[in-house]
């Protein structure tokens, strides 16, 4: 069933790194086998079953990030103070739109890419935790357990913008929060609170993401470890640590990879529920859309050609770091393809899942 | 090539001569065309759309089948775009940016209104194809830029001053207030009586957002300042402007001015004004009907905003009519916003869905002060009001006093630190 699955993509990765990295002369074992199927032939026949989706990623992926690249090359069209028209061509200003970001944006730059990075890795930690916990209730056999898991998977469900604006009533100078809370914190204000309150929405709607994932992770897991880890006399705890983990690592990564990105892109949640152009929630997406809005599409590109930047370090470094780091068999499997198959494997299984 | 030059020639004498109009050599070729707008010429007939809001009450789609029973050769199509503001316009400047035909006539929010003539999004409209005399005065101010008219008045919106008749009167207080510190006065006299216990005094719309400018503006233009002058530049650190400020800043701090209302949005103060938290608010005539169903029904009255030595002056809201650039059949999109924006249909729309009218009599017709008591206070209101600045980097302006404005509410900037602060951002741009 795999091998119906997978060829376009293992076809036109096996010949792939062999090809790119000739220092490689021992492929390992488990790897031998793919490649000597991968002849010439069907190296062309992959090619060829390939370009397709090459042409559709180019037209729909490379197009519009080269064409916002070279629109950040270009300013903003100026006002001709004789006639009171704007002019109609944009100016070539090459790198001035970075400079002025850095330069006299810098303040609000900075500000949102630390708000950008601090929800991030707080939203994505808490819903690391709280999804995993999701994930182990979902996963236990007890009465009435298709109703908690979909009662687990309706704030995933709701659309950000309206979940916003449910956290907005919630967070209302007179509404529950507050009446939880016993004193008046006016949420929507600038401050810490603010991000708080950013925080606990993204929180509640999102571990949820990571639960559903984990689960997936958490089904394929045979009940005979368990059993085994039972006879040995481990601890809850124990199986938890030495098996479940372990074993639901990379569904679990790939959640958080997700996640990451997803936060890393925030803006209709703290634009909805705190506002715009409150210096304590604004985010690098926010401050794009921002310049586009006021009709400044070259800074507007600039902001975003950033943010895609960061995106893509960070999903670099995220698959470098923890993909190398979370195979037993890493050191013997080689670094290249084990990373390679790794970080394809759960994507495969969560498509089953969702499937 | 020879008659040509001497028809120039003759014309060119005549009109030296005996100063007659361009109409009476033009009308040869294809010159007449700009006459009375500009380059503009109305040219083509046929069906057409009107692009708003959507629209809650249900009268825009009357009026316009009204039209199309009279035209059936020049329909006119309703687009509706989404509720908020901010995606009206973003929706109508892509539409702009791609030079589309698919919106012919536009349904600009006033404040717009120099951005869209500046980028030549919309065209310059014949003045006197337009009755502007007999509308309020400010209210055709909203339609111009540069002096040039590039819109049709349609709706009109100005502040109001709502109070707790129930309770001014058990206080001993015969009439509304005229400035801050009768109001305070005022709400001095009422907080001793029992029922008052809990309530705060004044709100407006406080929150970081597009009604915070509003309030800013009316603030500063109450005390005797402006914003930004006649040609657009910005006078805001001045001792007026900070009078107004003052006047916001320092209400929140004593109190006078719930702290809460920093987060008050319109629906926001006219709930706590319905559930008795307030005794003054400052809101819009729409909030007139909802209150009337609320249980402060009966015990409320509108008055004239106030100000710092007098009755205050209100930011004006309201919608115009514009026609887009790259639009087909304009001279039926020209004759549409004339009826649209007639004073028969002004009538209608205030008859049925209480859109404040630019028309001056209409607000002195006695069936509709019957049905709308508040028109003679909202009349008083408009023509004291100020535009909100009219420049072309509105988006900028509106940032910049929505930072600064918040920055003193909220205790973070001293007024005077904000309006300096204001005073440098909005001068950078204006300059753009």
């Amino acid at each position: 069933m795999a091998d119906i699955k997978i060829p376009p993509g293992t076809a036109a990765d096996a010949p792939g790194p062999t090809a790119l990295r000739p220092g490689r002369h021992s492929p390992p074992v488990g790897l031998r086998r793919q490649r000597a199927r991968a002849t010439a032939g069907s190296g062309r026949m992959a090619a060829l079953l390939v370009s397709p989706t090459l042409l559709v990623l180019s037209i729909v992926v490379l197009y519009p990030t080269v064409m916002a690249l070279k629109e950040s090359l270009y300013g903003t069209k100026g006002l001709d103070p004789k006639t009171g028209f704007i002019r109609t061509t944009e100016p070539f200003v090459g790198l001035r739109n970075y400079g002025d970001i850095f330069g006299t944006g810098g303040d609000r730059f900075w500000n949102a890419f630390w708000n950008t990075t601090f929800f991030t890795v707080v939203t994505v930690g808490l819903e690391t935790l709280i999804g995993v916990a999701m994930a182990l209730i979902m996963h236990k056999a007890f009465r009435g357990r298709a109703l908690v898991r979909a009662g687990i998977l309706v704030p995933w469900a709701v659309p950000t913008a309206i979940s916003a604006l449910l956290w907005r009533w919630i967070f209302n100078s007179n509404g529950i929060a507050n009446a939880l809370v016993g004193h008046q914190i006016l949420w929507t204000t600038e401050g810490f609170h603010a991000k708080v309150a950013v925080i606990i929405a993204e929180v509640w709607k999102t571990a949820p993401f990571i639960g559903l994932l984990v689960l997936a992770g958490l089904q394929v897991i045979p009940k005979e470890v368990y059993e085994a880890a039972r006879i040995d006399g481990a601890s809850a705890l124990g199986q938890f640590w030495h098996i479940t983990l372990p074993l639901v690592k990379p569904a679990l990564l790939v959640a958080v990879l997700f996640r990451c990105l997803d936060a890393l892109r925030m803006f209709d949640l703290p634009y909805i529920l705190v506002g715009a152009q409150k210096n304590s929630v604004e985010t690098l997406s926010m401050l794009a859309q921002n310049e586009a809005s006021n009709v400044r599409f070259g800074p507007a590109s600039a902001y975003a050609v950033l943010l895609f930047l960061y995106v893509l370090l960070i999903a670099l470094a995220f698959v470098r770091v923890l993909g190398t780091d979370l195979a037993g068999d890493g050191g013997a499997a080689g670094k290249g393809a084990g990373r390679n198959r790794r970080v394809r494997v759960p994507a495969l299984r969560r498509a089953e899942v969702t499937a | 090539m020879k008659i040509r030059t001497t028809r120039a020639l003759q014309c060119s004498t005549a009109l030296a001569a005996a100063g007659l109009l361009v109409t009476a050599c033009g009308s040869s070729g294809d010159g007449g065309a700009g006459a009375s707008a500009g380059s503009t010429s109305f040219q083509g007939r046929g069906p057409i759309t009107y692009v708003a809001g959507k629209d809650t009450s249900g009268v825009v789609p009357k009026v316009i089948d009204r039209w199309n029973r009279l035209h059936p050769k020049e329909k006119v199509t309703f687009i509706q775009l989404p509720t908020d503001a901010d995606s009206q316009r973003q929706q109508m400047i892509q539409n702009a940016e791609t030079k589309s035909d698919a919106y012919t006539v536009l349904s600009l929010d006033v404040v717009w209104t120099s951005e869209f003539a500046a980028h030549q999004w919309i065209d310059r409209l014949p003045e006197k194809q337009f009755p502007l005399r007999t509308m309020l005065k400010p209210v055709v101010e909203t339609a111009k830029y540069r002096g040039n008219l590039y819109a049709a008045p349609a709706s009109s919106d100005g502040g109001l001053l709502y109070y707790r008749t129930d309770l001014l009167k058990k206080a001993g207080v015969t009439r509304p207030p005229a400035t801050w510190s009768e109001m305070t006065a005022d709400c001095a006299k009422v907080k001793k009586l029992p029922e008052a216990k809990g309530m705060s005094c004044y709100a407006g719309q406080f929150q970081k957002y597009e009604g915070l400018t509003v309030n800013f503006a009316e603030a500063v233009n109450s005390a005797g300042g402006v914003v930004t002058d006649a040609n657009g530049r910005p006078h805001v650190d001045t001792p007026e402007a900070k009078k107004g400020l003052d006047f916001l800043a320092g209400s929140v701090k004593d109190g006078t001015i719930p702290k809460e209302a920093v987060t008050y949005q319109e629906e926001d103060g006219r709930q706590a004004f319905q559930s008795g938290k307030l005794i003054f608010l400052r809101n819009w005539p729409y909030v007139y009907a909802l209150a009337e169903k609320s249980k402060a029904a009966g015990k409320f009255a509108v008055a004239p905003l106030p100000g710092l030595n007098g009755p205050g002056s209100s930011s004006l809201g309201g919608h115009n009519l514009a026609l887009s650039s790259f639009a087909k059949n304009k001279a039926t999109a020209l004759d549409f916003m004339k009826f649209f924006s007639s004073e028969d249909s002004a009538g209608t729309f205030l008859r049925d869905a209480s859109l404040a009218p630019p028309y001056t009599d209409l607000y002195d017709n006695a069936s509709l002060v019957k049905q709308y008591p508040y028109l003679p206070v909202l009349k008083q209101s408009i023509l004291r009001a100020v535009p909100r600045p009219r420049v072309v980097q509105y988006g900028d302006v509106t940032s910049a006093i929505q930072q600064e404005t918040y920055a003193a509410l909220t205790g973070s900037k001293s007024s005077t630190q904000a309006l300096k602060d204001l005073q440098n951002d909005l001068q950078h741009a204006t300059a753009q």
